[in-house]
């Protein structure tokens, strides 16, 4: 329904990030500037800026090594969790057996394995492909089993009256009940899968912007590292943001239903 | 069209069974519009689910045009107290939800919707989401996906109770000029005793812990009814008194 009272879409989904960006980025050249605080602890905004024009088309290669390992990690991750979600929904049996080992594994930690994957896959992208998956595997996971078990009652005896299959319940009313939780997950995923594949890049520093950030350590070079950690940043924030854009596109009811 | 015989139906609950339903006998007849009435806990639900076969008899039987249900049957359709409607199908698509679980083609029924649709005051909103309706149409929406499927029987639990008093009014008025147009064999659970006289041809009245049918009370007042003043106030006072005495008197209290 729309109201009238609202303010306008253009300054509630375009301006107020903005001014609220400026404001942030404002505070931090404020703090650095009134307690004087050296660049090499804690570069200011301009210091950054600067090592960022010293080598633009650098920067923007390894940012663009991170994001495609970002994103193919992201990629798979996405659709091996939902295929996993949807067997383990479709059989009560399997999920009882297999959860509690999900569930531990999710539990290790994710950096003590990355020596073992250089081990087990050697010097090359896929390491930090895999670390990407394995850091935005469960929360999708998760996530889709929650939403395809929180059907609503009166929905699914609706269809069990009209005699509908396992297929026919599952397509036409459990999955797409499970969307807006399937987006909460993904959501969270957009930025472990960045986290992922840095940690990747950290381990074994050669390509990527985890690289520039391990190099600037060793030349201590800060503002070049917060360089690097705000394309990051603006990665981590377009996925989310590429997310809540698909989300209005296919689920557009969602946020209709929950006021 | 339906033949309950020696049906019982018991839960097992926290602290043993729980006894729904104790030898029901109850015959209804082609094209007859029955209430089902009685206090909360009284089974009347666990009756409507029963016939749709959404849950097996502990004993006994139910007959739906002579055979025996274990299943849900096609020709047997439900509208519940909360429309189930798909937030995110049109009110069209919803309407035409049993048409493609059927496995039939949606081409071939969406005349019957839009008239449908017509029929309950809903022509204009084919292309709306359900939120995007009030409660009462929203039900509407959930009456018609009922109705595509002509169904033999109709089965509805308490359709109308969550609703505003205007509003449930108004769609009881409506079922009743359906059930007139279509002849189609409804079983109504309600709480209210005016819907019961307003609607039925005969009102089961059932008593609680375990649910037995208590009284089957005829109401013989010519159709079109209708709720406040008409001429049959009296025989409407005397039924409704009668009904009330059923579910309120001392005898049939814990």
């Amino acid at each position: 329904m729309t109201d009238s009272s609202r303010p306008p879409q253009r300054w509630t989904n375009i301006g107020l990030p903005t001014l609220g960006t400026v404001l942030i980025i404002g505070l931090w050249w404020g703090i650095t500037r009134i307690l004087g605080v050296e660049p090499f602890y804690l570069p200011a905004p301009p210091d950054v800026v600067d090592a960022f024009s010293r080598q633009p088309t650098y920067l923007f290669e390894q940012a663009g090594i991170t994001f495609l390992e970002t994103t193919i990690g992201f990629g798979i991750a996405t659709v091996g969790a939902i295929l996993l979600a949807v067997l383990l929904a479709a059989s009560r049996t399997v999920e009882r057996m297999t959860f509690p080992a999900i569930a531990g594994i999710n539990a290790v930690p994710k950096v003590a394995l990355a020596p073992l994957l250089m081990v087990w896959v050697g010097l090359n992208p896929q390491a930090k492909v895999l670390m990407a998956i394995m850091l935005c595997f469960f929360p999708i996971l998760v996530a889709t089993m929650t939403g395809l078990s929180s059907t609503p009652a009166d929905l699914g005896e609706m269809a069990r009256s009209l005699s509908a299959s396992w297929w026919q319940t599952f397509i036409r009313v459990r999955l797409p009940w499970a969307l807006p939780q399937i987006f909460i997950g993904l959501k969270v995923a957009t930025s472990l899968s960045i986290i992922g594949a840095i940690i990747g890049e950290l381990q074994h520093p050669e390509l990527g912007l985890g690289s520039v950030i391990s190099s600037s350590g060793l030349s201590a070079d800060t503002p070049m590292a917060f360089a690097a950690l705000t394309l990051l940043a603006v990665m981590g924030a377009a996925l989310f943001y590429s997310m809540v854009a698909l989300e209005r596109v296919l689920v557009p009811w969602a946020r209709a239903i929950s006021s | 069209m339906i033949k309950i015989a020696g049906l019982n139906r018991t839960f097992k609950g926290k602290s043993g069974p729980v006894e729904a339903l104790r030898n029901l006998n109850l015959d209804i007849a082609n094209g007859e519009f029955l209430a089902v009435i009685g206090r909360s806990g009284c089974g009347k639900s666990t009756l409507l689910r029963l016939i749709a076969g959404l849950i097996p008899p502990t004993d006994g039987e139910v007959l739906v045009a002579g055979e025996r249900v274990s299943r849900p049957r096609r020709d047997v359709a439900m509208v519940f107290q909360r429309p189930a409607l798909l937030p995110w199908r049109t009110v069209l698509d919803n309407v035409l939800l049993p048409v493609e679980i059927f496995g039939m083609k949606r081409a071939q029924h969406r005349d019957h919707a839009m008239r449908l649709l017509e029929m309950t005051g809903l022509d204009g909103f084919a292309k709306q989401l359900p939120h995007e309706l009030s409660g009462g149409m929203q039900q509407r929406v959930s009456l018609c996906r009922a109705l595509i499927q002509r169904p033999k029987v109709m089965l509805m639990d308490e359709p109308f109770s969550a609703l505003d008093a205007l509003t449930r009014e108004e769609l009881a008025v409506e079922l009743q000029r359906i059930h007139i147009e279509l002849g189609t064999t409804v079983v109504f659970v309600t709480h209210s005793i005016q819907e019961a006289v307003l609607l039925a041809d005969r009102v089961a009245v059932l008593s609680a812990r375990p649910g037995r049918l208590n009284k089957l009370v005829d109401v013989d007042i010519p159709r079109p009814r209708s709720f406040g003043h008409n001429a049959h106030m009296e025989q409407v006072a005397a039924i409704s008194a009668e009904l009330h005495q059923l579910l309120l008197g001392n005898e049939y209290l814990p």
